[in-house]
């Protein structure tokens, strides 16, 4: 236990109203970067990259919060503490490789409608009429 | 020169005990919280698991249903209110139901103070509370469910909400040109008859996609008319003139979403429903616990609330991830 009882009561409602406010932001970034507060951004990409990483930094923060704070891992020994959260950079990889491999998939569906628009004449082909 | 250290592993020695025969904790904490800890690891794989399933066929998809789009009403029609947004309120409730999770989680540690002492009746006056939170948002996430599966017919195997692909022009019932346009990335729902008919057009979705106020006179499921298509599970697909790049002047039917999202949406938001539902059996019985005077019996300091707390932060944060790659991105 790291804070007296009063400070860990103030620190618990700061940290209401911090995940709240972080919230809040994330949703009114998430709604601009739709277009919903000003017509054409949403067609930007540059717009939609820009939003995005800034809600997924902001959402990493809000995890680092609810763990270190009110999961109390903060004070915690460290090496328990890497114990738990090293393995997760394997996440790292695991959304990399799948991210990747979707985008491939995307990718090869595309070539496939495209091959399939193309008119084949071939002289094997002319029994079949 | 003996240190500190090696006087008492002498000590220890001499009782008959190791380093290696148990009573030290190395990690300064209990077996059952350091358990409770690598339990939530394990579990936080399995939700990031599913959580890259939905980013892969996300990203192997041509199109996504736009969040926005997908998540704009709320209970008692306050989304009518919304009129600058032609009555949508896009992500309002999933935000209402985000609060309600954190507010719980914030309780919940206000439980774990109370524990550290000995406050009996202050622990379980804070679980309660967030007993009550937790159920207002599975009560929040049924209605959600619910609204989409009756309102929206979406189901694991058909999506009715999908984004435009090209900037066209919708036909009419009779097959021509009808003036409603739309643009690439714009999102829509298409409409099933068997809501279209009840509602008349006035339900939830009313301006996406240009179904609205679409009433064709012919839906028997299976049709196939100049202007729209009703397809076998009674969705009316509408026709429409590509206005615009190479395939201009070419008429398309609009498509229903990509199918693996429903699917996505129900297993993964159910899967943290389920542990929110779990969350509340054990937050109850922990409770009931607390209030019998059991861990002051016991002894052992409100140990157990400290567990069921780090679970039920543990709901909260996978909520944050959900929330990001559901509702936000």
């Amino acid at each position: 236990m790291g804070l007296s009882y009063e400070d860990g009561i103030k620190a618990v409602y700061r940290g209401l109203v911090l995940l709240a406010v972080v919230t809040l932001i994330e949703v009114a970034i998430s709604l601009f970067g739709k277009g919903h507060f000003g017509g054409g951004v949403e067609k930007m990409t540059i717009v939609a990259v820009i939003c995005g990483l800034l809600i997924v930094i902001l959402s990493v923060y809000k995890a680092y919060f609810i763990i270190y704070e009110f999961m109390h891992l903060k004070y915690e020994i460290k090496g328990m503490a890497m114990s738990i959260l090293l393995p997760v950079l394997l996440l790292v990889w695991g959304i990399i490789a799948f991210f990747q491999e979707g985008d491939s998939w995307k990718d090869r569906r595309e070539l496939i409608n495209q091959k399939n628009e193309i008119a084949v004449e071939s002289p094997f082909l002319e029994d079949q009429k | 020169m003996a240190t500190e250290e090696t006087l008492v592993h002498d000590e220890v020695e001499e009782k008959g005990g190791g380093l290696w025969s148990g009573g030290k904790s190395p990690f300064g904490t209990s077996y059952g919280k350091l358990m409770m800890w690598y339990f939530l690891l394990s579990d936080a794989f399995t939700f990031a698991g599913f959580l890259i399933a939905y980013g892969t066929l996300r990203f192997s998809s041509p199109t996504w249903p736009v969040p926005d789009v997908v998540f704009a009403t709320a209970p008692f029609g306050i989304h009518e209110h919304f009129t600058w947004w032609d009555g949508h309120a896009p992500l309002l409730f999933v935000t209402f139901m985000s609060f309600l999770l954190i507010i719980s989680s914030v309780t919940m540690v206000r439980a774990v103070q109370e524990g550290h002492r000995e406050n009996l009746r202050g622990v379980a006056f804070w679980m309660l509370l967030t007993i009550i939170g937790g159920a207002g948002f599975l009560g929040c996430q049924a209605w959600e469910w619910s609204n989409l599966i009756n309102k929206e017919f979406m189901t694991v195997n058909a999506n009715p909400f999908g984004t435009h692909i090209h900037n066209g022009e919708f036909l009419g019932e009779d097959g021509k040109p009808s003036g409603e346009t739309f643009e690439i990335g714009d999102g829509y729902l298409i409409h099933n008859v068997d809501a279209a008919h009840a509602d008349h057009g006035d339900d939830a979705h009313g301006g996406y996609g240009g179904s609205a106020g679409f009433h064709p006179k012919v839906i028997t499921k299976g049709s196939d008319m100049p202007g729209y298509l009703v397809n076998d599970d009674g969705f009316i697909q509408r026709k429409y003139v590509v206005k615009d790049g190479d395939d201009a002047g070419k008429v398309y039917t609009q498509a229903m979403g990509p199918k693996a999202f429903g699917a996505l949406f129900f297993f993964i938001t159910g899967f943290h429903g389920f542990h929110v539902f779990s969350g509340l059996v054990f937050l109850t019985i922990i409770m009931i616990n607390v209030m019998s005077g059991l861990y002051v019996a016991r002894k052992n300091g409100y140990e157990m609330v400290e567990k069921i707390g780090l679970y039920w932060h543990f709901v909260d944060l996978v909520w944050v991830f959900v929330f990001l790659v559901f509702y936000l991105l």
